[in-house]
Order: C-alpha cells, then sequence, then structure tokens
C-alpha cells in the first residue's frame, strides 16, 4: 500500500505541470529519450547527441579538455566567494588574505582557488599536449586550435594577475620580475630597444611614466595602482575574454566535425 | 652515498644534463628515418611498452622519494609552490607514456594495414551522449574536486611576510609557469627573453597546422608518420619548457646561481663569471687589436654569424638534404618552419657558447640591439 503511494507520488511529481514546463522531456526510458534529452538541454547542448566509441574512453582524451572547463568554473565560483572578503588596497589586502583562514568554510578557501588555479594551467598544457600527439589540429580544425593557443596564454595571464593580489613577498618579486621584462619591450618599453628612436626633437614619447611597464602597473614600481588595476584584469577583464573565446572555441568543437578521431 | 650526490649535483648542472638530454632527444623522439632506425636498434622503443613504462615510472618516483630523504633536497621540493611543478614533472612522464604508447601500438596497426585502435567502423552504433558521457564528466568533476579539497586541507597555500618593496628576496622568482623564460634571461637580455621569445611562442604554435599540412595523423595517436613534427614539438615542450622551467625551479638559488639537488642553497656562493662580447672575443683576443669605433665594423662578425644562422643555413638545407621537404612545402610555408626551427636551435647555441667561452653577446650595440 505504502509502496503504490511512493510511486504514485514521484509519477505525479513528474507528471506535474511545473517539471513539465522545465524539463520538456520526460524521464529518459528509451534511446529517443535519451536522445531529446540532450537535444532540449541549455547545459547539454554543447555536446552532440551520440559519440563515436573512442570518444569517451579515458586513454583517448585524458578528460583533459573538460577538466580545464571544470577548474575554470570552481574557479569563478570560489574567486567570486573571496572577492568578499578580499579588498584590493595595500592597507586591507594583506590582512583580509590572512583573515580568509578563519571567514571561509574550513578556511580552506583561498587554498581551493589557488591549487586549482595551478591543476588549470597544468590541465591545459595536457590537452594542448593530447591535441597535438592525436593530430587534432590539422584541418579542419586549425583554427580552433588558435583559440586555443589564445586559451592558454589567458589562462597563464589569468594565473599571473592573480599572483599578485595576497600582496606579500612572494607576490610582489614575482611580479617585479615579470612586469621588468615590459619595461624591456622592443619600442613601447622604457628599457627597450628602439625607445630612442619614438622621439620629437629633444622630447622621448617613450619614458617612465609612458611605457609598457607603466600601464601595466600604472606607476613606475609596484604599488597600490598595480595592485588595484591586477584585480580588475583578474576579477573582470581577463575572465571576460576568456569566457568569450571559450564559448568560440567550444562552438568550434561542434561545428569543425567534432570530436577529432579516424576516417 | 655523499660521493654519489656529488656526481649527481655535478652532472645535473645545466652544462652536462642539458647537452646529454639534447643529444640523447632525438635518438628517443627520431625525428628522420635515419635517427628511427637507431631508435630501433637500440631499442629504445621498448621504453613505450608497458614494461618499459613501470620501469620508467619506477625509477623516476623511486629516484624522487629517495632524494627526499636528503634534507637539502627536501627543503626545495615541499615549498608549497613548488607542488604543483613535482605534479606537473609526474604528470608529464606520465602523459608522455601514455601517448607514446599509443603512438607506437598504432603505428604497429598502421604498418599491418589496419585501421587505428580509435577507428569505429561507420556501422557500429554511435555511444549516447546521455547517460555514458555525462556519467564520465559528472566522475571526474567529484573526482578532481575531491583531489582538491583534499589537497587545500592537507597543505596551506603561501603567504609570506607582507609586501615590503624595499627588501628584495634573493632569488627573486617568477611564478613557476614562466621559469624557463626566468631561465632564458641568463643567457638573453629581458626584451627577447620576456616579449620577444614568448611572442614567438605563441606564433609559433598557432602556425603550427597551417605549416603541417599533411593530410594523415589526424585523430589517433601515431609517431611514425609524423614523426618530424612530433619530435620538434616534444624538443620545445619537452626541453625548452619543462626542463628549464625544473631547473629554474629546483636549482637556481640565491644571485641566481646553480645548485645541485642535493646541495645547500649558500649566499656566499660565488661563480666567477667574467662574459665577453663576440667582438671583443674576435678583435682583441685573436686579432690583437683595439675595438674598432665604427659599430658595424666592430659588431660585423656577430651579424655575418646571426645572417649565416638565420639567411644562409634555411636556403643551404633546401638545397640539399631538405631537398623534398622544401619542395613539398613551398617558399613561404618552408620560410616560417626554418625561421621557427632555428630560433628554437638558437637558444641551446647561445646557452652551449655561454657555457663554454662565457659568450656574453653575438652581437652587442648597446640601447639597440643585444643578442
Amino acid at each position: 500500500m505504502a509502496e503504490e503511494e511512493k510511486k504514485d507520488f514521484w509519477a505525479r511529481f513528474f507528471g506535474s505541470y511545473i517539471w513539465k514546463s522545465i524539463f520538456r522531456v520526460g524521464i529518459p526510458r528509451d534511446r529517443r529519450g535519451r536522445l531529446m534529452q540532450v537535444l532540449s538541454n541549455f547545459f547539454l547542448h554543447l555536446h552532440p547527441v551520440s559519440l563515436p566509441k573512442h570518444a569517451v574512453k579515458l586513454k583517448y582524451t585524458w578528460c583533459m579538455g573538460g577538466l580545464s572547463f571544470f577548474l575554470f568554473i570552481v574557479l569563478t565560483f570560489t574567486g567570486v566567494l573571496l572577492m568578499f572578503y578580499y579588498r584590493p588596497t595595500i592597507e586591507y589586502a594583506y590582512n583580509d588574505v590572512i583573515d580568509l583562514r578563519e571567514t571561509t568554510p574550513m578556511g580552506i578557501m583561498r587554498e581551493i582557488h589557488r591549487w586549482a588555479a595551478h591543476l588549470m594551467v597544468i590541465a591545459v598544457w595536457f590537452h594542448m599536449f593530447r591535441v597535438f600527439m592525436t593530430g587534432s589540429y590539422k584541418a579542419p580544425r586549425e583554427f580552433n586550435w588558435c583559440i586555443g593557443v589564445v586559451l592558454l596564454t589567458f589562462t597563464l595571464l589569468l594565473s599571473f594577475t592573480g599572483y599578485l593580489l595576497p600582496w606579500d613577498q612572494l607576490a610582489i618579486w614575482a611580479i617585479t620580475v615579470g612586469s621588468n621584462m615590459a619595461a624591456a619591450t622592443p619600442f613601447v618599453g622604457q628599457e627597450g630597444p628602439g625607445v630612442a628612436l619614438l622621439s620629437i626633437g629633444n622630447v622621448n614619447l617613450i619614458g617612465r611614466t609612458s611605457d609598457a611597464r607603466f600601464l601595466l602597473l600604472g606607476d613606475t614600481s609596484i604599488g597600490a595602482g598595480a595592485l588595484l588595476r591586477f584585480y580588475v584584469f583578474h576579477c573582470v577583464f581577463f575572465p571576460l575574454i576568456a569566457v568569450f573565446f571559450m564559448v568560440v572555441h567550444f562552438w568550434r568543437v561542434r561545428k569543425d566535425g567534432g570530436i577529432s578521431g579516424p576516417v | 652515498m655523499d660521493t654519489l650526490k656529488h656526481v649527481i649535483n655535478v652532472l645535473s648542472a645545466p652544462q652536462v644534463s642539458f647537452l646529454a638530454a639534447a643529444i640523447a632527444f632525438f635518438f628517443v623522439f627520431p625525428p628522420t628515418d635515419r635517427f628511427q632506425s637507431w631508435n630501433r636498434r637500440l631499442r629504445l622503443d621498448w621504453l613505450w611498452t608497458v614494461k618499459g613504462g613501470i620501469l620508467l615510472h619506477a625509477l623516476v618516483i623511486g629516484a624522487f622519494f629517495l632524494s627526499t630523504l636528503d634534507p637539502n633536497f627536501r627543503a626545495i621540493v615541499t615549498k608549497p609552490d613548488n607542488v604543483p611543478i613535482a605534479l606537473l614533472l609526474f604528470g608529464t612522464l606520465f602523459f608522455l607514456w601514455l601517448s607514446m604508447k599509443q603512438a607506437c601500438d598504432n603505428d604497429a596497426r598502421l604498418a599491418n594495414d589496419q585501421k587505428p585502435n580509435e577507428y569505429t567502423d561507420p556501422s557500429e552504433s554511435k555511444i549516447l551522449v546521455w547517460p555514458d558521457l555525462v556519467y564520465i564528466e559528472l566522475i571526474a568533476g567529484i573526482l578532481c574536486m575531491a583531489a582538491l579539497i583534499f589537497w587545500s586541507i592537507a597543505l596551506e597555500a603561501p603567504l609570506e611576510e607582507p609586501a615590503n618593496p624595499t627588501l628584495s628576496p634573493n632569488p627573486a622568482k617568477a611564478p613557476w609557469y614562466f621559469l624557463g623564460l626566468q631561465e632564458m634571461l641568463v643567457y638573453f637580455d629581458p626584451w627577447l627573453a620576456g616579449v620577444v621569445f614568448p611572442v614567438i611562442i605563441i606564433v609559433g604554435l598557432m602556425s603550427l597546422p597551417y605549416i603541417d599540412t599533411e593530410p594523415g595523423g589526424s585523430g589517433y595517436y601515431s609517431y611514425s608518420d609524423r614523426k618530424l613534427y612530433v619530435s620538434l614539438f616534444m624538443f620545445g615542450w619537452l626541453l625548452l619548457w619543462v626542463y628549464l622551467i625544473i631547473v629554474g625551479a629546483f636549482m637556481r638559488g640565491p644571485n641566481w646561481n646553480f645548485f645541485g639537488p642535493y646541495e645547500r642553497w649558500d649566499l656566499h656562493k660565488v661563480v666567477a663569471l667574467t662574459n665577453i662580447n663576440l667582438s671583443s672575443l674576435i678583435w682583441v683576443k685573436l686579432l690583437n687589436q683595439p675595438l674598432p669605433d665604427n659599430i658595424i665594423i666592430r659588431e660585423m662578425f656577430g651579424i655575418a654569424m646571426l645572417g649565416f644562422h638565420f639567411l644562409v643555413i634555411p636556403p643551404l638545407l633546401a638545397m640539399t638534404i631538405l631537398k623534398k621537404f622544401y619542395a613539398r612545402m613551398g617558399n613561404v610555408k618552408y620560410a616560417v618552419f626554418m625561421f621557427l626551427s632555428m630560433a628554437a636551435v638558437s637558444l641551446p647555441i647561445k646557452m652551449f657558447l655561454r657555457w663554454t667561452i662565457n659568450l656574453k653577446y653575438v652581437v652587442a650595440i648597446p640601447g639597440w640591439f643585444n643578442l
């Protein structure tokens, strides 16, 4: 009796007006239902409805592309949470990071964010390595490989800009090493070759306060300006661009013939 | 034991280890048929069998954990931000083996006129994304998240003293994924190591599918049919990227001096370095003359060397051993391919010249062009 009532409840639940308005197709019980499940779901529409056998094998894909995307989601989620507690100013930044041990669940929100960031860099590299080793950059996927290279660059830029935010010794000196290289950019870096060319009379167009490093740091050395710029780059600007390229990357995977495989 | 450690310290210096790795590399990853026949004769393809893989991993993992008994080694490796590099090292080894094993299996199948392992007969029914793929994604996500949470509980993220612009640490290191570029700073000026090389890497990677337009070898692991490109890619990825990251992270101590894996990072280690430009080397030491005042004349040997490297060698190769390759590629593709290859080769050459004759710059025109 109780059993029947239970069954009845779920049948009514899945058959309800509200449920059916959210999930247009019912519980998939046969091949057609399963196909419809993928076709009618926004989150699954990245996938085709069916795949060749080798495409779901771990030893072919290593899961690395998918994990890169998964880690990006984890990073976005933990990153947004961290933004509630972190203020990108010289007075507060370091202490806010210390306080994260007390203010976040189990004190590991920053740990998850940082280790996931390292892991994403590695996952993206291995994804590229896999795509290279299977020759998947070849026609018709040439352009998508290029988008992948752009995404790799943005992964590194995202990680690099995040490196400054804890505002500790490790952070500012690592970024000092990196941003000094910007000052050495040919023509537009103050210490780079060819700067002397860009002058009108005795006035140099590129100086300490108008070169590539200044653009990056908002100052001639790392300080409040750099911290705010890196924060905005890290939390808003680069993620937006990365998402844009990701959308194109995933769409092109489908449009360029789906996952690669032998013909 | 100490003698053994000392020997390893000496051997791991880039002068020795990089050279040895660079030479051995082309036998392990043969770029041409001739190298491949050597590879077969030396039975090096055994590395990519299951037994070879187990031995390879046992050796590396065993050596790693034995080394952690050494306090100096342990002090460096267990720095929290060095953990990802250890992960990268083992991951690279594993995925390298996994891809090469599948490539060798497929090579054998293709040689027997069989289809590669990845091939599915079109008559076979396909696998449904719901539930087969969605399940895998779910499980992969859960495992990844579990590993992350475990890692985060076990290991605190590094946080040093508050930022102090007046107190620079020694050594000051870039984030670990840029350590290869920082290592290049030893041999090249910042505008090359920090700006030109990254641009060449990005542009080079993007141009790959437009250079390698050979139709076969897409969608399955293979080596023999694509050996030139795989070998060159591996050279860049394993030797010029991963290897240099490991050297930069584990073996570069105070003042960016080299330290063997079991050596203490001694602040006062003094390495006598009197680097000398090619111009002084030739004019002053070889010809016993003062340096000419005219910059172009002073630097003509270096400019000639650069010109020879980038402008003479590629056409020479096109006319001799790469004749067929050149005919297949055409002018533009061949030129881009050669520029990228010669640029990649120029790194080890400059490193080698630094180690042997303490060469500072091939061409030194201060404020303009130091190379």
